[in-house]
């Protein structure tokens, strides 16, 4: 029964984040629109756009390889299983047992790969620009992500996320120095993992500024969708870790009834909308970083990750 | 070339050539091809400015401005073999000029090393379309070479002509060193429309319609620019009213493009809140303008003798309380965009323009004023309203995308002075003079500050009253080649950034 349940809240999970993707995209840029006061576009219209491009033929470019269309089902495939490991609304989650904090960034990390590649692959020079500086960038963010994934695994103890949330949402937590810097660093990263600004714009029209945008500036109809798709989730992604890891109450228990699961949901919901106001106030209140600034930035991330881990090991020997 | 040459001053060089009568308000001459080279070396010399270079099929003039001696005039040379000694080759500035008159009427600059075309792309309908007799098509369009670049590790980024967003077309040819720019070459002409092909032989109130359509957010200064000329040609003098009014339609497209310009400058740095509250104030401009004149960009709105249209009943009150209303609203997006610091991080230090340059080019308008050269139509040579008003123009010295952001800032300050005093005292009268039944043969010639720069217009009018030969020279000549100096050394990623605090037209250019 106890499995039946964890496996019933996993597929639900699954479809969750895949429903509430597109939805995050729109009110972030929904309020960002009103913020600028615009009217802005409606919350539905992210899935509208993937439903348009879903429609539309792919254009591909003569020289481009198997890779080039094999990419955007694999970037989907590993975005949306990263997704599924985070907790949004309940914590038995049935792959958090075998996949954890680490494999996130792994699989994170495996679909930029093949970004990175597939911008490279038709041979512009666009996607060669956006490719050089994506991975310029994420050699910044993963060792800082990782750094962070350390310390918030050496206060609660396990790197599977399930057990963190659930550490974190007990009362033996208490204050930390380190939860708060891992708070700030966890928060660039998802910035830059994301492309938003300070580090790129994901609505500019500027060819020459633009880094994830560039990489994928040749595809088209359905290869297109599906790229939107997974970056709706990614940003989904960061947002319920961020939830998971420091908002992490009414969070559903194992085992637990529908009852506890709509609680779970209706507070997730709320977390991202909260979060999703902040996203756009922040992106509205700050003009985009030069590319070479970007470093300090997430370097920025990076001893922030380090000094929480050091701090952790500091008050531990004491 | 020092200036103890005998003909170091420009008004003594176009005194010793013949005068041309009938040429208004500044003299033209034709000269013979030692007084030509002369002007040259003055010219590269860095005496005078280069205000203007074009050409009828069997002669080519040269607008020139001595800044010191407050000297305008033209140079004309005969050259019935085609053929010219090129300025460009000493003096770069005229060097897209020269190639335009190749392409436009045949006219060969001799020793000008670059012999590719400029704005003839191979896909008119006719080659030369200015000479005497205009040439057949081109067969084919040929490879158009762009100038070598050689080095370990460059590679190159073609940009355009179609963009990624909604713009003009131009194509820019990068070459880059990781992200660092070594060197930009534009290729401009894709929007060529023909108009000074189309001026030839156009009635007056037909060619001052397309002299307004030369580039759209310039509509007030090149009518203002075209009319100038046919009333100096024509001489013509303008109401007192018909005047004023055309100073406020001129300053209300300055706020508007000014207000466009700053907003557009901060949204290219993805900061979106000034492009917002910059849009809203542009826009409260552009439908003041088609309250007060019947059409926002006040379109058809400056005809020769005066204006088409009086103000309406309650334009003065309207425009009053848009007074109010910028000056409350403008203060604090200034203080925004001084305090926001990751915003600052981007326009100082940008895209630096160095004042040598900017004098050589003889750069207009923002691109100048920021970097030290404070040249202003409105002052220099100056011409009504402006004369009996007092304003400033600013400059500043830094040459960065921030002082451009800021000779902007100043200049819609001066603007809102300048329509303030404007509205203080409007005279009653008629708003155009009736132009004389017998139109008469003349020449003229105008200088009018755009919101970019000064714009040239020279005019030739036949006995009938129909244009012979009429040359506009928009202020991005001089301004688009110094942005390719600009970018060197920046990062690819700011290019964007330094070519918005340029705005340089390109249709105005293309022509």
């Amino acid at each position: 029964m106890a499995v039946l349940l964890s496996l019933v809240v996993q597929a639900g999970q699954m479809a969750l984040v895949l429903l509430l993707a597109p939805l995050l995209t729109g009110l972030v840029r929904r309020v960002k629109a009103r913020l600028l006061r615009r009217r802005g576009p409606p919350l539905l219209q992210p899935y509208r756009d993937l439903w348009r491009l879903l429609c539309k033929e792919v254009v591909l470019a003569e020289n481009a390889s198997w890779l080039f269309r094999a990419t955007p089902y694999l970037i989907f495939a590993a975005t949306w299983v990263a997704a599924a490991l985070v907790p949004t609304f309940g914590r038995g989650l049935m792959f958090s047992w075998s996949a954890d904090l680490i494999a996130i960034i792994a699989l994170l990390a495996s679909a930029r790969f093949f970004l990175a590649l597939a911008g490279m692959d038709i041979g512009t020079s666009f996607g060669g620009i956006g490719a050089s500086r994506e991975v310029m960038i994420a050699s910044f963010a993963e060792p800082a992500m990782l750094l962070i994934m350390f310390s918030l695994a050496l206060i609660a103890g396990s790197t599977q996320l399930s057990t963190v949330a659930t550490y974190m949402a007990s009362a033996e937590v208490g204050l930390r120095v380190s939860l708060g810097l891992a708070l700030v660093g966890l928060a660039i990263v998802a910035l830059a993992e994301n492309g938003r600004i300070p580090v790129d714009n994901p609505a500019t029209h500027l060819e020459l500024t633009m880094v994830h945008e560039a990489m994928v500036l040749e595809y088209s109809g359905r290869h297109l969708a599906l790229i939107e798709f997974t970056s709706a989730l990614k940003l989904l992604l960061y947002v319920s870790l961020i939830a998971c890891v420091f908002l992490p109450w009414d969070l559903a228990p194992p085992g637990a009834g529908p009852a506890a699961w709509a609680i779970g949901i209706l507070a997730y919901l709320l977390k991202l909308g909260a979060c999703a106001c902040l996203l756009a106030l922040f992106e509205t209140a700050i003009a985009k970083m030069r590319v070479f600034r970007v470093p300090e930035f997430l370097g920025a991330a990076l001893m922030l990750g380090l000094l929480g881990t050091l701090l952790l090991f500091v008050s531990r020997s004491l | 070339m020092t200036t103890d040459q005998p003909h170091s001053s420009l008004a003594a060089l176009l005194a010793s050539g013949a005068p041309v009568t009938g040429h208004r308000p500044w003299p033209r001459c034709l000269v013979d091809r030692p007084a030509w080279q002369l002007a040259s070396a003055q010219l590269a010399a860095g005496h005078w400015t280069l205000l203007g270079l074009w050409g009828e099929p069997d002669l080519v003039h040269l607008a020139l401005l001595a800044e010191a001696e407050g000297t305008i005039g033209v140079l004309s040379l005969a050259c019935p073999d085609q053929r010219y000694p090129s300025i460009g080759q000493t003096h770069p500035p005229a060097l897209r000029l020269e190639r335009a008159l190749r392409d436009l009427s045949g006219l060969v600059p001799e020793g000008l090393p670059d012999r590719r075309p400029w704005l003839d792309h191979g896909s008119w309908p006719v080659s030369q379309p200015l000479a005497a007799a205009p040439g057949p098509p081109a067969p084919a369009a040929a490879p158009y070479p762009f100038l070598p670049v050689e080095g370990e590790g460059l590679h190159q980024i073609p940009v355009g002509p179609v963009h990624a967003g909604i713009i003009e077309p131009g194509h820019f040819r990068f070459t880059a060193h990781g992200e660092t720019v070594v060197r930009l070459e534009e290729r401009l002409g894709y929007v060529h429309k023909g108009i000074e092909r189309l001026l030839a032989g156009a009635d007056l109130a037909g060619a001052a319609k397309l002299a307004g359509r030369v580039s759209g957010d310039s509509v007030v200064a090149y009518g203002l620019a075209f009319a100038q000329a046919a009333e100096a040609a024509l001489s013509l003098t303008v109401p007192p009213r018909a005047q004023r009014l055309r100073g406020l339609m001129a300053e209300l497209e300055r706020l508007a493009n000014h207000f466009g310009d700053i907003g557009a400058i901060c949204n290219d740095a993805s900061f979106a809140l000034m492009h917002a509250h910059c849009g809203m104030l542009r826009e409260r401009v552009l439908r003041l303008a088609e309250t007060c004149f019947g059409h926002r960009l006040m379109r058809d709105c400056v005809v020769p003798g005066g204006v088409a249209a009086d103000l309406k009943g309650t334009g003065v009150q309207a425009l009053r309380a848009l007074l109010a209303e910028i000056e409350a609203r403008f203060g604090p997006l200034i203080e925004l965009y001084d305090n926001t610091a990751s915003l600052l991080d981007r326009t100082v230090g940008t895209g630096i323009l160095k004042p040598a340059l900017a004098r050589l080019y003889g750069a207009g308008g923002y691109v100048g004023r920021a970097s030290g050269r404070g040249f202003d139509a409105r002052k220099l040579p100056g011409y009504p309203p402006y004369d009996g008003l007092s304003f400033d123009v600013p400059v500043l010295d830094a040459g960065d995308v921030n002082a451009r952001v800021w000779i902007r800032i100043r200049e819609v300050q001066a603007s809102l002075g300048l329509i303030e005093q404007l509205l203080a005292e409007l005279p009653v009268g008629p708003i155009a003079a009736p132009l004389p039944a017998a139109l008469a043969a003349g020449e003229g010639m105008a200088l009018v500050e755009g919101f970019r720069g000064d714009v040239l217009v020279w005019l030739r009018l036949g006995a009938d009253g129909r244009v012979l030969r009429c040359h506009l020279r928009d202020p991005s000549w001089f301004q688009w080649p110094l942005l390719e100096a600009v970018i060197e050394g920046n990062i690819v990623a700011d290019f964007p950034l330094c070519n918005k605090s340029f705005n340089c037209s390109y249709s105005g250019h293309d022509l």
